[in-house]
């Protein structure tokens, strides 16, 4: 994932919050922002995931004239190995870390470059093989200083998760 | 509000219930804030169908941010330093989620005062759905 331009915007902040259920003010309320320590609104321990939204090739976003492999006439808009995106949806995520070296805010313009990890591969009892893959995505701000270093590490499995 | 290392001992706990039966709604609209829109979360005929599982399955990351919600109303607005977590079972719509920070370590890096939290959120079976640390500055 490369995205050249992810500008953090104040509404987008309000809706992601919104998302995970967290009514705090300094998400959504600009006058009370004022009134806390970092003394404007700031973007939630997560929002920087939401970068997915400026990436011009994210495969898990419908775009017009593209297969999508989730449901319409048919359950899947894709024929089993046809690609078109995620597949069969069989890739989950497994890990995240962030280091925050400053939160974000409303008006912080991000690059984000992202680079592959480790990949490793595993057992599992519920699921068959397990095939995990590691990135690392670093944030850098419109200064070019580094604002926040993600790990994220993806798994994809051989056979749908048992339920116990 | 923050914390003040001079409260604080390691073994200290700080809880919160994240969600009470949580709606397939809320997946929608963390799939559009968020811009992952895996069917898996929100298209119920492709998961049960194509993807083989009873229902549509909660992001990770809704998971991960509705338990940093408790992480920041614990230790105040832009104080986490790090925030990491494993995904260790998928939460279900209809779940009702609880997560429990714990204190696990109190130190002070080149003058600046730090608490390690481990991380916990559990269903209302009492099953483990994340696991993972927080680090955070303190006062």
């Amino acid at each position: 994932m490369a995205v050249g331009k992810f500008p953090v915007e104040f509404s987008h902040i309000m809706m992601f919050a919104r998302s995970v259920g967290d009514d705090n003010p300094i998400y959504h309320d600009p006058e009370y922002a004022k009134t806390t320590e970092p003394g404007t609104v700031v973007a939630p321990p997560t929002f920087a995931q939401s970068s997915a939204q400026f990436d011009p090739d994210y495969v898990l976003r419908p775009r017009p004239g593209k297969p999508w492999f989730g449901s319409g006439k048919e359950p899947s808009g894709v024929k089993a190995g046809e690609g078109g995106g995620g597949g069969n949806g069989g890739g989950l995520h497994a890990e995240q870390h962030f280091e925050y070296h400053r939160h974000l805010k409303p008006g912080d313009v991000l690059t984000a470059t992202t680079f592959p990890g480790k990949t490793w591969e595993k057992e599992g009892k519920r699921s068959g093989k397990l095939i995990f893959s590691e990135s690392v995505t670093e944030y850098r701000d419109q200064n070019g200083k580094l604002v926040i270093t993600a790990r994220g590490v993806g798994v994809r499995t051989e056979r749908p998760v048992e339920q116990a | 509000m923050s914390l003040k290392a001079s409260d604080l001992k390691v073994g200290d706990t700080h809880s919160e219930r994240l969600v009470e039966d949580l709606k397939r709604t809320q997946l929608v609209q963390y799939a559009g804030a968020s811009g992952d829109y895996n069917p898996l979360h929100t298209d119920e005929l492709f998961t049960v169908k194509v993807a083989g599982y009873p229902s549509v399955f909660a992001h990770g990351m809704l998971t991960m941010g509705m338990t940093g919600r408790m992480l920041t109303n614990h230790v105040g607005d832009g104080r986490l330093t790090k925030y990491g977590v494993r995904f260790t079972s998928q939460v279900w719509p209809g779940d009702t989620l609880d997560s429990t920070a714990t204190v696990t370590g109190l130190s002070e890096v080149d003058g600046v005062k730090l608490v390690d939290l481990d991380v916990v959120t559990v269903n209302q079976n009492g099953v483990e759905v994340l696991k993972g640390y927080a680090q955070a500055r303190i006062d």
